[in-house]
């Protein structure tokens, strides 16, 4: 499994994700100037998949645990949102303590389950939580079964109404991606990471020196599935909608996606690949609803030439222009 | 639930059994043999349907567009493996799921350009067209019993090509240790190329049989898909005779789940709660088997790999 951490240039490291950050910072500015309501929601989109492909990123990037049913943890989320909503209970500081609770215990009973098992059949085993979790959402008819549930309004943070304000939102939004961001960061690079990212490289080795990497991998799965369950009430607020196609697997494949898209094992380029897939789905289905023709071999490409996803490419560029001087 | 019933649904239970063996020997056994995880299996079982629908047009006879749907199918299968996959073998399974991924999302939406995406329908062949009398007061239409019989004609033959030819001993050494069979001067490679075609061929015939009784439509092959690797999941990586298995007790197990369960769930919930439960408890009823199957023996049922 193909490592990008290997690069040299802490600086570069730290100024990639800075010039994200301050890149979304920037976005009311911009969207306030041109007047452009669309961009700002667009954008908090973005940082709420950011958030979801980050999480994915964690486990993937640095324990090479590839989880085909990451969509749930998302449903999950979603929807503890909006059955609280449904219940009349629109307070914020109960739903996300909620969603983000009810995916972590998720992730931790299903965790301790597909943990017994390697490669391929972690990823079935994943995928197979991830259906049950699908079919459980569609049998919800009290909550809109297949159809979904409309959910009417944003959550409310101590009573009052702050998020049903775009641009409060936005920033809210970008708050927790920043905080995930900062988090994860630092559990990789703390002795817990440490442990994570050596499992990955030699399971043997590290059963040498007395490490059972199983408690580690189950906590970090179980972050994951937190991190991931926050993105899903985020999900929930924004389109103000939750539905079982959520939960598809077809969704998880997309959260793949925009991970290797982006660079697997690079925290920011989990960001970069989200943005980068979503720019890429809105501005080809504008062209033709037929944007997957294009899309498909786009992503066939990636995978054939351009290794290490656009944090490789530009780490490449980088690497190229350094060389000339 | 009445025997009629029961055995009405016992026997869709194995149709659906049959399909999915056809899809899942060429999955598993490219699996075994390159390590290679082909999440685009399941649009070849696509590409069957709507190709034979395709080849049904000109020619009006149901037999020569399965004839030609085959060929195509094979064709398109090695097509494939020649443009994409052979690049990708010597990847981790994250870049091939990625791969396959994309070519999903291609031939799904370009089949909705060639073909529309309104279910297109194959008629069957006259022949098949009736129904048998089963047992008293019980009509099962030809059709789905001969698809029965041929896919159980098919897992024969492969039986024996698999187990009593050359080419089958090299298969199945290659899906336990493919270095060893290399070392020992066998082109793994063209082997590949020849169980790859095969699969593909094996699930594009799926596809055919599968078109008069479901039509043909896009993403047809997706669930489908999902389900197949759920039986070589169970069945064990690169063991047709798993995959065999795995395919009836799913099939069984999925068909009779949903016929049954929510009869079942009544019996200890109240009817209104029944009828919630029951239809999700039937969706994911495989599913709780894949986990218990991988919890208790985690290379499958019939692992090929001895270490």
């Amino acid at each position: 499994m193909a490592s990008t951490n290997t690069s040299p240039a802490p600086r570069r490291a730290i100024l990639l994700p800075l010039a994200l950050f301050a890149a979304f910072a920037l976005v009311p500015l911009l969207a306030h100037l041109s007047d452009d309501r669309f961009l700002m929601l667009f954008v908090t989109r973005i940082m709420i998949f950011a958030i979801v492909a980050l999480s994915l990123d964690f486990i993937l990037g640095y324990g090479a645990l590839v989880s085909f049913g990451h969509a749930a943890f998302v449903g999950i989320g979603a929807y503890a949102v909006g059955i609280l909503a449904e219940g009349g209970q629109a307070e914020g500081l109960v739903a996300f303590p909620v969603a983000i609770a009810a995916a972590g215990i998720f992730a931790l009973i299903t965790g301790a389950i597909s943990l017994k098992t390697r490669g391929v059949y972690f990823i079935m085993i994943t995928l197979a939580f991830g259906q049950m979790a699908y079919f459980t959402a569609t049998s919800l008819s009290a909550y809109g079964g297949d159809d979904g549930l409309t959910i009417w309004g944003r959550n409310s943070v101590l009573g009052a109404d702050l998020l049903s304000d775009d641009r409060t939102f936005f920033y809210v939004v970008l708050a927790a991606l920043g905080a995930c961001y900062l988090m994860c960061r630092m559990i990789i690079a703390s002795r817990f990471g440490r442990v994570l990212r050596a499992a990955k490289q030699s399971e043997s080795r590290l059963a040498a020196i007395g490490i059972n990497p199983f408690g580690y991998r189950l906590t970090a799965y179980a972050i994951a599935g937190m991190i991931a369950g926050l993105g899903g009430a985020f999900l929930a607020n924004h389109t103000e909608f939750v539905s079982p196609a959520y939960m598809n697997w077809h969704r998880s494949g997309e959260l793949i996606v925009m991970v290797m898209l982006g660079g697997m094992g690079t925290l920011h380029g989990a960001i970069l690949g989200a943005a980068a897939y979503l720019l890429l789905e809105e501005n080809l289905s504008q062209v033709s609803e037929h944007w997957r023709v294009v899309f498909g071999p786009f992503l066939i490409v990636v995978v054939l030439y351009a290794r290490g996803g656009l944090t490789g490419f530009l780490n490449s560029l980088q690497a190229g222009r350094r060389k000339d001087d | 639930m009445s025997a009629t019933l029961l055995a009405v649904q016992t026997l869709n239970g194995l149709q659906l059994g049959i399909l999915l063996f056809l899809i899942a020997a060429g999955l598993t056994l490219v699996f075994g043999v390159m390590d290679f995880i082909n999440l685009a299996h399941g649009v070849q079982y696509m590409l069957g349907a709507y190709l034979a629908v395709a080849f049904y047009g000109p020619t009006g006879s149901f037999w020569a567009a399965l004839l030609m749907g085959m060929v195509a199918a094979l064709v398109c299968g090695l097509a494939l493996e020649f443009l994409i996959f052979r690049h990708l073998y010597d990847r981790d399974h994250l870049d091939q799921v990625l791969a396959t991924f994309g070519v999903i999302l291609f031939i799904n939406e370009a089949v909705k350009i060639a073909w529309g995406s309104a279910p297109l329908s194959l008629p069957m062949p006259d022949m098949l067209s009736g129904s048998f009398v089963l047992m008293d007061g019980l009509l099962y239409p030809v059709y789905r019993i001969a698809l029965i019989v041929a896919g159980l004609v098919v897992a024969a033959v492969l039986y024996v090509l698999v187990s009593h030819t050359r080419i089958g001993m090299l298969v199945r050494a290659g899906a336990s240790n493919a270095p060893m069979v290399a070392a020992l001067g066998i082109n793994i490679r063209a082997l590949f190329m020849v169980v790859f075609g095969f699969g593909a061929m094996l699930a594009g015939f799926a596809g055919i049989l599968a078109a008069p009784l479901f039509s043909a439509e896009p993403g047809m092959g997706d669930n489908l898909l999902i389900l197949a690797f759920v039986v070589i999941v169970i069945g064990g990586i690169g063991s047709i005779r798993g995959a065999f298995l795995a395919a009836l007790i799913i099939g069984l197990v999925d068909t009779l789940g949903r016929s049954f369960a929510t009869d079942i769930v009544k019996l200890v919930l109240p009817p209104a709660a029944a009828n919630d439960v029951g239809p999700a408890l039937a969706s994911m009823l495989i599913y709780i088997l894949m986990a218990g199957v991988l919890f208790f023996r985690p290379s499958g049922l019939f692992p090929v790999k001895a270490g």
